[in-house]
């Protein structure tokens, strides 16, 4: 994940005048002295009843504030923790001198949805964990996703909000494979190179998990939908209900012109855990708990799709997905909303942020406990799981201690509503439909360096080429991709045209 | 956006619906189904694609009344724009020349069980086709299936019309007669399970649609599980067909009535609706 620094060109860049004179308008001591802030959230007892945005912003003083904090390092160790190699001392300092909207310039250079990446990325393990203060100084990392999050909201909001320099349109037709952020990413950089880009979405809307997986109080539809209208204003095409493989396979697509494609298609597919009972109604994956609820509009009056609003919720597994679930089960009126993880606390998979959020919003979580077997009643609604408790053993291949079941230690729970949140597989939908696709046991797709697969011409990124992965992962393939495929569409004109 | 070319009722709650869809019309195959949504508070809904014209660019559904999305739909008219429809979805029906096969389907299920008729005959295969309904009115697609079957038998509850009976007397007439090589059974989950029932005691390979609630259509919600010969598997990627006599029939009955209670509700409370009315 972690990129090299180029230190000579960060350094360099340093030397500017404007960022010498802020450097020595504050001592460094002192700047290390200025508490961290905190993001403004929401009252967990309102918030847990509603769809509201839990994180509230900043305002401009918190985020001068923090912006101080950053010592704008010779060694900006911060920029290798992030995965798309966001130039972070940048657009910080550009936010302290007051330049808000040069400050969202510097995030678009190498990140297109910084307004989506300030509130879903996992900061606390990439860019801040990287933070000369936590590396150096033992304190808390700077608050990049905060500040991110800040200036992308004030560049949507006072910005003139222009799209991006586009080169000349030359006619050469890219095919994108799902609307994900992997998707988004690509359509987006390519538009600027001056493809003409098609993006085929299966669902009726758009964004992938942004839209249908990750819920409203956490990252608004509507900051979704301005991202894929910029993207739209570049040209990009979008066809919804078009399923490639099924709607039209590539060789249809090629005849009508494309010449490259790019396979976004994520990593869909919910598993299950395969013990008894599970098939009983009340127990659903996460995806279907989530796409009725985010995508469907699924428990509000006007909308005809039905959800199964459960009392007593039990959620199983201890992932981002699992905290989405739960928090929205609580949202739609459960008592009693249950997070059962086999491993504990320190181990779960869960952005810190989410579980926080998770704890204060009264979500119970029983830790080191693993269902076994699910029971219904005579009509085949489930009312009650059994449990086992579970000990920590020797760390196992993923680093983490390995549950170990406890023998008698089994007891019952009542519950009338069960939610599977214990990770997915990639989609299987365009491995089906081209057998010769090279993928590897996990039924990933494989691709060289250049994000190219087995098949020429056939590109691939995101979740389906790493399994379950984040947004951010996903977009930086994208970016890795369209140069791969801008290289390639080259090479292709330069054959013709000789 | 949709567009509906053609609308009819082929009986009081069953309407057949030509919807513009061209390149569904052009990769469709037997046994594919389509997820359709009628508009923007509507939900996802599967229905079987039981024709479709290349040149035209259009696809046939039959939809049969029973909630709010159905009724909403046979309620449109020709000229009316379906929001969204996405497919073709699910694995086509394997068909090859295998002798005889039997076709039984019930109620709406002869919807989807024309195309597989029609690709059996074509395929070579002598094909005896039993299709059943309750009463003289609610027999669908008769002419089309003769068109395609060496024989047609019409089975009624009430002896309205045919012969007096459930799908599964037809089938077993059949079956005691002459040498059965294959049965495919679509219609209602119960009559699916019987007729299983029936091919089973005569071991005859047979296979069935399944018709169970779905969200996405993708593999992607694990809505549409049933088990399958003990093992969970996801009807709209891995089916709609499989082997009648390893489906788990109870289970599925049972999840269909996942959101009985509500659903019922909301098709009470809609029938009150001046929408429903007028229609
Ligand atoms: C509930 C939940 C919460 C999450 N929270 C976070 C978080 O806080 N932070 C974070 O960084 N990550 C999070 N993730 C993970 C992150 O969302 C994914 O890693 C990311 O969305 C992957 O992007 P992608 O573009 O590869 O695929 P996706 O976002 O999965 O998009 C794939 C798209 O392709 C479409 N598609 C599939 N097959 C086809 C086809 N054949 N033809 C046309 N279209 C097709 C799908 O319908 C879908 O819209 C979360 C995931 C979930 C499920
Ligand atoms: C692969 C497949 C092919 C199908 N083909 C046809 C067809 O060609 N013609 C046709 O009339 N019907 C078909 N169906 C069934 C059709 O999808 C349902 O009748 C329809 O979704 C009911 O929606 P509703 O809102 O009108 O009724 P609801 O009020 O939602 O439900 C009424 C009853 O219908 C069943 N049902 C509900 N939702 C679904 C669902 N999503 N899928 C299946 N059953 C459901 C339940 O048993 C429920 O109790 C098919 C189903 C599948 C899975
Ligand atoms: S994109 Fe994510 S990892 Fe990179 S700087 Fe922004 S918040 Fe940090
Ligand atoms: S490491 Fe921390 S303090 Fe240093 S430049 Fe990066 S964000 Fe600022
Ligand atoms: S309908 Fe969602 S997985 Fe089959």
């Amino acid at each position: 994940m972690e990129s090299e620094l180029n230190e000579e060109y960060y350094k360099n860049e340093r030397k500017a005048d404007w960022r010498d004179k802020l450097r020595k308008e504050m001592k460094s001591k002192d700047r290390t002295n200025i508490p961290k802030i905190h993001m403004i959230e929401e009252d967990p007892l309102v918030r847990n009843k509603s769809n509201i945005e839990v994180n509230k912003g900043l305002t401009l003083a918190l985020a001068l504030q923090e912006s101080r904090r950053c010592l704008d390092c010779v060694a900006p160790t911060c920029i290798v923790g992030c995965p798309v190699g966001t130039n972070i001392p940048k657009f910080i300092k550009y936010l302290e001198a007051g330049d808000i909207l040069g400050a969202a310039k510097v995030l678009k250079e190498n990140n297109s949805l910084p307004a989506i990446c300030g509130r879903v990325c996992p900061q606390e393990i990439q860019c801040e964990a990287q933070c000369v203060y936590v590396k150096k100084l033992s304190g808390e990392g700077a608050a990049i996703g905060h500040l991110e999050r800040f200036v992308a909201d004030y560049d949507r909001e006072h910005g003139d909000n222009s799209i991006p320099a586009i080169a000349e349109p030359n006619g050469i037709k890219i095919g994108v494979v799902g609307s994900g952020p992997a998707g988004l990413t690509v359509a987006g950089e390519l538009a600027k190179f001056g493809y003409d880009v098609t993006v085929f979405e299966a669902l009726h809307d758009l964004g992938g998990v942004l839209k249908y997986g990750i819920p409203e109080f956490r990252l608004p539809n509507s900051i979704v939908d301005f991202e894929i209208n910029t993207i739209k204003q570049m040209g990009v095409k979008f066809v919804t209900n078009f399923i490639v493989g099924k709607t039209a396979t590539f060789d249809d697509l090629k005849s009508e012109g494309f010449v490259a494609f790019f396979i976004a298609s994520g990593a869909g597919l919910p598993n299950f855990m395969n013990i008894p009972g599970e098939n009983f109604n009340g127990v659903v994956s996460a995806n279907e708990f989530l796409t009725r609820v985010n995508l469907m509009g699924g428990g509000k009056t006007q909308f005809d799709t039905p959800v199964h609003a459960g009392k007593n919720v039990v959620i199983v597994g201890g992932g981002n997905t699992a905290m989405d679930s739960v928090r929205t089960a609580k949202r739609m009126g459960a008592e009693r909303a249950i997070i059962v993880y086999r491993r504990s606390q320190e181990e779960m998979p869960a952005r810190a942020e989410e579980i926080k959020h998770a704890i204060e919003e009264e979500i119970e979580f029983i830790n080191l406990t693993t269902p076994i077997e699910y029971f219904a009643d005579e009509n085949g609604n489930l009312n009650k799981m059994r449990v086992q408790k579970m000990g920590l053993g020797e760390p196992d291949a993923s680093g983490r201690r390995r549950p170990i079941p406890i023998e008698g230690s089994e007891y019952d729970i009542d519950v009338d509503s069960v939610v599977i949140a214990v990770g997915v597989s990639p989609n299987p939908i365009i491995q089906q439909s081209m057998p010769e696709l090279e993928v590897t046991k996990w039924n990933t797709i494989k691709v060289d360096e250049n994000m190219m697969t087995s098949i020429p011409g056939l590109f691939a990124g995101g979740d389906i080429v790493r399994g379950g992965a984040t947004v951010i992962l996903a977009m930086g393939d994208g970016r890795k991709a369209a140069s791969g495929i801008h290289a390639y569409a080259q090479k292709l004109v330069l054959a013709e045209s000789v | 956006m949709f567009k509906i070319i053609e609308k009819e009722f082929l009986s009081e709650n069953v309407a057949r619906l030509v919807i513009e869809a061209p390149y569904i019309a052009k990769s469709r195959k037997a046994g594919h189904f389509i997820i359709l949504r009628i508009d923007e508070n509507g939900e996802r809904i599967p229905l079987t694609i039981s024709d479709a014209n290349i040149e035209n660019g259009t696809i046939t559904l039959i939809v049969q009344r029973v909630g709010v999305s159905s009724h909403k739909l046979c309620s449109m008219n020709a000229g009316d724009s379906i929001l969204d429809v996405v497919g073709p979805l699910g694995t086509a029906t394997h068909i090859a020349n295998v002798g005889t096969v039997l076709c039984a389907g019930g109620g709406v299920g002869v919807a989807p069980l024309f195309p597989i008729v029609q690709a059996m005959k074509l395929a070579g295969n002598r094909v005896i086709t039993v299709i059943a309904a309750r009463n003289k009115d609610l027999v669908i697609l008769e002419d089309q299936m003769r068109a395609y079957s060496d024989e047609l038998i019409i089975m009624t509850d009430d002896g309205s019309k045919g012969k007096k009976g459930l799908v599964t007397l037809g089938m077993e007439e059949v079956i005691l007669r002459e040498k059965i090589n294959e049965a495919i059974v679509i219609g209602p989950a119960i009559m699916m399970k019987f007729a299983a029932l029936t091919t089973k005691k005569y071991d005859i390979p047979t296979q069935a649609s399944l018709n169970t609630i779905m969200v996405d259509g993708t593999g992607m919600c694990g809505a549409c599980r049933v088990t399958v010969g003990g093992k969970t598997e996801f009807v709209c990627v891995n089916g709609p067909e499989f082997d009648a006599h390893k489906v788990n029939f109870d289970e599925m009955l049972n999840r269909l009535n996942a959101y009985k209670a509500k659903e019922s509700k909301c098709y009470r409370e809609y029938l009150e609706t001046s929408e429903a009315v007028l229609n």
